[in-house]
C-alpha cells in the first residue's frame, strides 16, 4: 500500500475528548474533496461515508483502483454535481484509509496501536471530522448527507452543529442502532476475534492478520446489505462453472463464490481491528438517549432543512426506523421531508444505481441551493 | 390552477402555517407559498407526487393520513388542508378529528353525492354514479366513503365541529351555504368547500 502517499491528510492538533474518557490530540485526519468551493464558500457538501467505506467518494480509489463508493450519486453531471458543489469526504477515526486508527503507529513505543486504540463512538468521529470545516475556512455547510453509518454521522453532526450546515440528507439510517443490527455486527467481531492469527489485536505487530475471521465477517455482512428478492433474482440456484452439485464443500453455487469473493476482496483493503472498532461505534449509536430518551431534542429550533430517504427492500435499517427520525423531526417543528424509494437492492441500494434515488437527493440539492 | 384551490387560498390568511394532507403535486402549496408567504407542508401518498414536490422544493412527507398524521404535534399549524380525499379513507371520522388536533382550522372539500347529476344517474340508469368529479366505476374507486354537503353538514353538527365557513362550487360559481338554502344547495352544487374548527 504504498499509494498511502497519495491520501491528503491534516493533523489535527486541537485535542479531542472522546466519549469514553480519553483525550487524542495531533491525530491524522485523512479526507478528499471533489469539485471547487466557491468564492461566497457556500457550495460544500460534507458526506460521510459508511462502515466500509472510506474518504474516496467517486473516481477511482487510489489505493484500491475501484470506483469510489458513490460514483453513482457524485461526479460531473451527476445528482451531486462537481461542477456545482464541492464534496468533502474523510475518513472517519477508527477507519483505515489514513486517518486516526487502530492501524496508526503508537507514537510511544514504536508500533501498531491495534487494541491500544480506544473506542469510538460516532459522536468522535463527526468531532473529529468537523475540524475540516475550520481548514477549509467554511462557516456553513450547503449540506450533510450520508447513508447507513453515514446516515447517523449526519444526525450526529446536525444535532451537535445545528448552525453548520443549510440542508441535511439521512439516508438509510436509525437514530439508534437495534438489537438486530447490534447482533449482527456481534457476529462480525466474533469470527475476526475467532481467528487465531487476530492474536488479541496484536496481528500488525506480529506481521499477520486474520483475513479468515475478516472475510467470515464480510460475507456475512454482506448479507445482510442484500434483500431475499434480490439474491433469488441474481443467483437463485444458479451453480458455479459447473454442470452438476460436486457432493464436496467447494462452491458450488454461485451465490458461495459471489460470497467468498467479497469476503477475499474486503480483506486485501479493510483492516480486521477498524472494523471491531467501527462495529461498536455504530452498536453504542443512540441519539435518544444522549437527549435523554427524546430524540426530537436532539433538533430542537433547527433550522435545517432534512430530507429522509429509504428503501422498500431495506432491512437492516427498515423504512420504520427512518420514519422514526421523520416523526422526531417533526415534533421539533423541523422543516422535514420523507421518501421511501421502490428497490429490490435492499440495504445497498443508497450506493447503487438506483434512479429515483439519484434523481430524488439531485431535485432536493438543485431546489434548495 | 383549478378553482377550487383558488377558494382554498383565499380562506388563508398571509404567513400561516398549512399542512396540505394528499397535496398531490404541490400545487396548491406552491402558489400559497408564492402568494401568501406560507409555511407549507405537505402529506402525500403517491411516491411520484413526492418526487414531484421535492423538485418544486416544496417540503413533502411520503404518507397516508390514517395512520401518519399522528406524526404531527397537536396544533402544529394554522390551517390543515383536506381537499376531495375524505371519502377515500376507511374511518373519515377519524381523520376529521385528527384533522382538528394537528390545526385550528380545517379546511375540507367533498364532492357531493347529492348532486342531482349524481341522483338522477342513480335513480334512472339504475347503475352508481359516474361524474367529472366521481369519474370512477364501482368495482376501482377509491372512494369507500361517500357524502352529500347535508350529510357532512349534518356530521358536523352532531360532533359539535364549528362550520365556520360553508361554500358550494358549481361549474366554477361560488356561493354559500346556509340553513335555509341547504337542501337546493344539496341538489345543485358539485362540491362543498367547508371551513372547520373545534
Amino acid at each position: 500500500m504504498n499509494n498511502l502517499e497519495k491520501i491528503k491528510k491534516i493533523i489535527i492538533d486541537k485535542p479531542l475528548k472522546l466519549d469514553c474518557g480519553k483525550t487524542i490530540k495531533n491525530y491524522p485526519i485523512a479526507y478528499e474533496t471533489y469539485g471547487k468551493l466557491s468564492e461566497n464558500r457556500d457550495n460544500a457538501i460534507l458526506a460521510f461515508h459508511a462502515l466500509s467505506g472510506d474518504q474516496f467518494v467517486t473516481g477511482t480509489n487510489p489505493i484500491t483502483n475501484k470506483p469510489g463508493w458513490w460514483s453513482h450519486l457524485v461526479g460531473t453531471n451527476k445528482a451531486i454535481d462537481t461542477n456545482k458543489f464541492f464534496v468533502i469526504c474523510a475518513n472517519v477515526i477508527g477507519g483505515c484509509m489514513g486517518s486516526y486508527g487502530p492501524s496508526s503507529n503508537d507514537a510511544q513505543k514504536n508500533k501498531k496501536l491495534g487494541t491500544n486504540f480506544p473506542i469510538i463512538t460516532i459522536n468522535d468521529m463527526v468531532n473529529a471530522q468537523y475540524n475540516l470545516l475550520d481548514y477549509f475556512k467554511i462557516d456553513k455547510l450547503f449540506s450533510v448527507m450520508g447513508g447507513s453509518m453515514g446516515g447517523m454521522q449526519v444526525l450526529q453532526f446536525v444535532a451537535n452543529y445545528p448552525n453548520k450546515t443549510k440542508t441535511a440528507i439521512p439516508i438509510a439510517c436509525s437514530a439508534s442502532h437495534s438489537a438486530q443490527n447490534i447482533a449482527l455486527n456481534e457476529l462480525g467481531r466474533q469470527a475476526i476475534m475467532a481467528d487465531s492469527n487476530w492474536m488479541k489485536g496484536d496481528y500488525l505487530n506480529l506481521e499477520n492478520s486474520p483475513d479468515k475471521g475478516l472475510s467470515v465477517a464480510r460475507m456475512a455482512a454482506h448479507i445482510t446489505y442484500l434483500s431475499q428478492k434480490g439474491l433469488q433474482e441474481k443467483f437463485g440456484r444458479k451453480l458455479q462453472e459447473r454442470d452438476d452439485l460436486k457432493f464436496s464443500f467447494d462452491a458450488d453455487f454461485q451465490i458461495e463464490s459471489y460470497l467468498r469473493h467479497q469476503g477475499s476482496a474486503f480483506v486485501d483493503r479493510f483492516d480486521a481491528n477498524s472494523y471491531l472498532y467501527i462495529t461498536r461505534a455504530m452498536d453504542y449509536f443512540d441519539l435518544t438517549k444522549q437527549y435523554n430518551g427524546n430524540l426530537s431534542n436532539a433538533f430542537k429550533n433547527t433550522k435545517i432543512k432534512f430530507f429522509v430517504i429509504s428503501f422498500t427492500s431495506d432491512w437492516l435499517y427498515p423504512t420504520s426506523e427512518n420514519k422514526e427520525i421523520v416523526i422526531a423531526l417533526n415534533v421539533a417543528g423541523a422543516d422535514v421531508g420523507f421518501i421511501e424509494i421502490v428497490s429490490d437492492k435492499g440495504h445497498d441500494s443508497f450506493l447503487l444505481d438506483v434512479p429515483d434515488f439519484l434523481k430524488s437527493v439531485k431535485n432536493f440539492l438543485e431546489a434548495n441551493y | 390552477m383549478k378553482k377550487e384551490f383558488q377558494i382554498i387560498s383565499d380562506l388563508i390568511e398571509k404567513n400561516q402555517r398549512v399542512l396540505d394532507v394528499g397535496c398531490g403535486d404541490g400545487t396548491l402549496m406552491k402558489h400559497l407559498k408564492d402568494t401568501k408567504n406560507v409555511d407549507t407542508r405537505g402529506l402525500e401518498i403517491s411516491k411520484s407526487n413526492v418526487q414531484t414536490c421535492i423538485g418544486k422544493g416544496l417540503t413533502v412527507i411520503e404518507g397516508n393520513a390514517e395512520t401518519d398524521l399522528k406524526q404531527f404535534p397537536s396544533l402544529s399549524f394554522d390551517y390543515v388542508i383536506l381537499s376531495q380525499t375524505l371519502q377515500a379513507f376507511y374511518n373519515p371520522e377519524k381523520v376529521i378529528d385528527d384533522l382538528l388536533r394537528v390545526a385550528n382550522k380545517a379546511i375540507v372539500t367533498i364532492p357531493n353525492f347529492g348532486y342531482w347529476k349524481v341522483r338522477l344517474h342513480l335513480l334512472l340508469k339504475g347503475t352508481m354514479p359516474i361524474t367529472k368529479h366521481l369519474p370512477n366505476e364501482w368495482y376501482n374507486t377509491p372512494n369507500l366513503h361517500m357524502c352529500t354537503i347535508k350529510d357532512f353538514v349534518n356530521f358536523c353538527s352532531k360532533k359539535n365541529i364549528n362550520l365556520f365557513k360553508s361554500l358550494t362550487l358549481n361549474k366554477n360559481n361560488l356561493s354559500a351555504i346556509n340553513s335555509k338554502n341547504l337542501n337546493l344547495k344539496n341538489l345543485f352544487s358539485e362540491l362543498g368547500i367547508f371551513l372547520i374548527e373545534k
